[in-house]
């Protein structure tokens, strides 16, 4: 009976269990350059192909592990949204892939967001998993990222999101439209706040995030060769008819017609990622301490003024996800009250 | 630079011309063109019908036969039959209207004689004054807008314009803008903030273009800024989905504190054709990925998402033109009014928990 337990058994349990997509011990091609990585060795370089460079995508929590220093981050927990609102099904029911999605990556929806440290300082991050249905922006991952966002606004650290998405979450329908504006929002939240925002767009970004979220930074870095687009090369080819420039849409393209600030490489992009960070919270932290200063000197009289913001930056409460302001005792700055005469506001 | 411009124009008309010759097998399973004899002097017949229009279209032809006769020999009898023929096309326009499916209603939204921005703008919009440029790189027809009064308030006016002959479709490139009209767009929503004047915007696009250039100039760029600038408005913005509300290239100049939608018009984010050759890998489930997909007035009324549905008159707004505008123009009105008095914080603020809230009852 061994032959029987050696032979068939293995087949059922194959047929019963989902594989694993890079099963241990597995050699790996590159698509570019067909050459052999042993998957390990992948790991080890950053998922990246020694021989051709040649970018791997990685999962939320690969980049959120490269990102904090030491791999040490704490996840943030993201308000719980209605799954499934359209009761949507096409040949599956969309809760039946949601299922599957939640098993296969051990995640909630397609975006994780984490605080920790970045080179000592405190930042906050979202990666976009394009393993959870491509990475598509529904309900849960646009809360995701706004949640992400408000949280930078209430430690007053830099945000920094890792973008990977097919578009939008078309079992949501115009709920998953709907997330352009939300996002948004929580991006004009981090405005106000004058906090770093710094994208990285990683293959590919496209549809509905590149046309919100990712396209709105303070700062775009993009992964080598990445497909950046709004449509995609298929829709576009259907249109027009017509084959596509070589490189059309990848990470160098935009960079030559000014979408993206830089492209760069994985093993730079953590250092990267750290000197833009802190070159720009400089700025914030020595603005913040002035502002300590006047701020003390100005409550003494009573009197609260936005620095000559005008119209803009009234800083009436805005929505009920409340938001503390910048906290001037985060700065080791001790300021003596002194009477300071107001000006007259302007009208 | 000049030489580039030139090129780029030359390419973009041929790709109009390409979306043409792509539209047109759509265009046969869409709504039927049956000309319908020339148009008559008394009230000009629709000339196109859409594809479950069938019993209408035969009973309103068979009446038009029947007043040719009349009037060539004059017989008494006919009257009568014109009359119960009248009765029962109209009779069957009701019927077929109160329960349209929703694939049914993106025929009747990309309905090409629905009235369209400009039509909206000639009956609502006096003093009408068009700007144009992007003072970057382009004008892009495919949006149009510009200054006037509305109802004794001066406003921005911005939309879509889909064209109404072959001509202007195609200078309109069939109202799918290039990164260029969202860049005007920004312009003048600027503007109207600088100048405190409330914003309308008219949404009728299948997208925004996806183009070689569109691309290029960063589309996807172009429609986050133009969301972005709805976001940040001091004055008050509404929004009227005409027709078709086609994703990205809507939402970009919908973000409005006010969102009101004509009866008939679907709002979505991708089209039923595009969710059924993606999701379903099949094109021709195209009704069944409109029904699944939740695209009309009436769902998104359900879900939050819009504020208000215009009702159409008997046979959709393509019919009648003056009472669809007239009631649309009554509506605007009322959501301006709301916001006066109101401060440019309180309006923002208005609109940002208005998106936030969004999906967040349900």
């Amino acid at each position: 009976m061994n032959w029987i337990n050696n032979f068939v058994r293995p087949k059922i349990r194959g047929l019963l269990t989902t594989k694993r997509e890079i099963p241990d011990g597995q050699w790996i091609t590159c698509p570019e350059s067909g050459q052999m990585v042993f998957h390990k060795d992948l790991e080890a370089n950053q998922f990246v192909v020694p021989g051709s460079g040649y970018h791997w995508r990685m999962t939320a929590t690969q980049r959120l592990a490269h990102l904090f220093d030491g791999a040490e981050y704490d996840l943030i927990a993201v308000p719980s949204v209605t799954q499934d609102p359209l009761k949507f099904r096409d040949q599956r029911r969309y809760a039946d892939r949601l299922k599957d999605a939640k098993a296969a990556t051990e995640q909630d929806d397609a975006v994780l967001i984490a605080e920790g440290k970045l080179d000592g300082m405190t930042v906050v991050s979202a990666a976009q998993n394009f393993n959870f249905m491509a990475g598509s922006l529904g309900m849960a991952a646009g809360e995701a990222v706004i949640t992400g966002m408000l949280r930078a606004v209430e430690l007053g650290a830099p945000f920094i999101l890792f973008a990977a998405s097919g578009g939008a979450r078309m079992q949501e329908g115009i709920l998953s439209l709907m997330q352009m504006p939300r996002t948004t929002i929580a991006i004009q939240r981090l405005r106000e706040a004058k906090l770093p925002y710094i994208v990285v767009l990683t293959d590919p970004t496209t549809g509905g995030v590149t046309a919100s979220y990712a396209m709105l930074g303070d700062i775009h870095i993009a992964e080598p060769n990445a497909l950046i687009c709004f449509a995609g090369p298929r829709v576009i080819e259907q249109t027009i008819r017509e084959q596509l420039p070589e490189g059309f849409q990848r990470s160098e393209y935009l960079l030559a017609h000014g979408m993206i600030d830089m492209v760069v490489h994985r093993h730079k992009l953590r250092e990267t990622l750290a000197r833009v960070a802190r070159l720009l919270m400089a700025g914030v932290e020595l603005r913040r301490a002035a502002e300590a200063k006047s701020g003390a000197a100005k409550k003494s009289n009573g009197k609260f003024y936005i620095n000559g913001s005008g119209q803009t930056g009234v800083s009436a409460p805005e929505a009920p996800l409340s938001v503390p302001a910048p906290q001037p005792e985060r700065t080791s700055l001790t300021v003596q009250p002194k009477p300071v005469q107001p000006k007259a506001p302007r009208t | 630079m000049r030489r580039r411009a030139l090129l780029v124009k030359h390419t973009v008309t041929l790709s109009a011309q390409d979306a043409l010759n792509a539209e047109a097998p759509l265009d046969q399973s869409t709504p039927s063109t049956q000309p319908v004899s020339p148009p008559s002097a008394v009230r000009a017949p629709i000339r196109t019908y859409c594809t479950f229009e069938k019993p209408i279209a035969e009973l309103e032809s068979k009446v038009n036969e029947l007043k040719a006769l009349t009037k060539a020999g004059g017989a008494v009898s006919i009257t009568d039959e014109i009359k119960r023929l009248e009765q029962k096309a109209k009779a069957a326009l009701v019927e077929t209207y109160s329960k349209l499916t929703p694939w049914q209603k993106a025929e009747v939204a990309r309905h090409p004689e629905r009235p369209h921005s400009l039509d909206v703008i000639k009956v609502l919009i006096e003093d009408f004054t068009q700007l144009a440029g992007d003072r970057y790189f382009a004008e892009d027809a495919a949006i149009v807008g510009g200054i006037g009064r509305f109802r004794g308030r001066s406003v921005m006016v911005i939309g879509h314009e889909k064209g109404s002959d072959t001509e202007s479709r195609i200078k309109h490139n069939f109202g799918m803008a290039m990164p260029d009209g969202y860049r005007k767009a920004v312009r003048l929503m600027e503007m109207a903030d600088k100048f405190n004047l409330p914003v309308i915007t008219l949404v009728d696009t299948a997208g925004a273009y996806p183009g070689i250039a569109a691309e290029e100039r960063g589309q996807a760029e172009a429609i986050a800024r133009s969301t972005d600038c709805c976001l940040a408005l001091g004055v008050p913005i509404v929004s009227v989905i005409l027709g078709e509300g086609g994703s990205g290239g809507a939402i970009a100049i919908a973000t409005a504190n006010r969102i009101i939608m004509l009866e008939h018009a679907i709002y979505s984010v991708i089209s039923p054709e595009g969710a059924a050759s993606i999701i379903w890998r099949d094109a021709t489930k195209r009704e069944e990925a409109a029904t699944a997909m939740k695209i009309t007035a009436q769902d998104l009324e359900h879900l939050n998402v819009i504020d208000e549905i215009v009702k159409e008159p008997v046979g959709g707004a393509h019919r009648d033109h003056a009472s669809a505008i007239r009631a649309l123009g009554d509506a605007v009105a009322a959501a301006l009014a709301e916001f006066d008095g109101k401060t440019p914080a309180e309006v923002r603020k208005q609109r940002h928990d208005r998106f936030l809230e969004i999906g967040r009852s349900l």
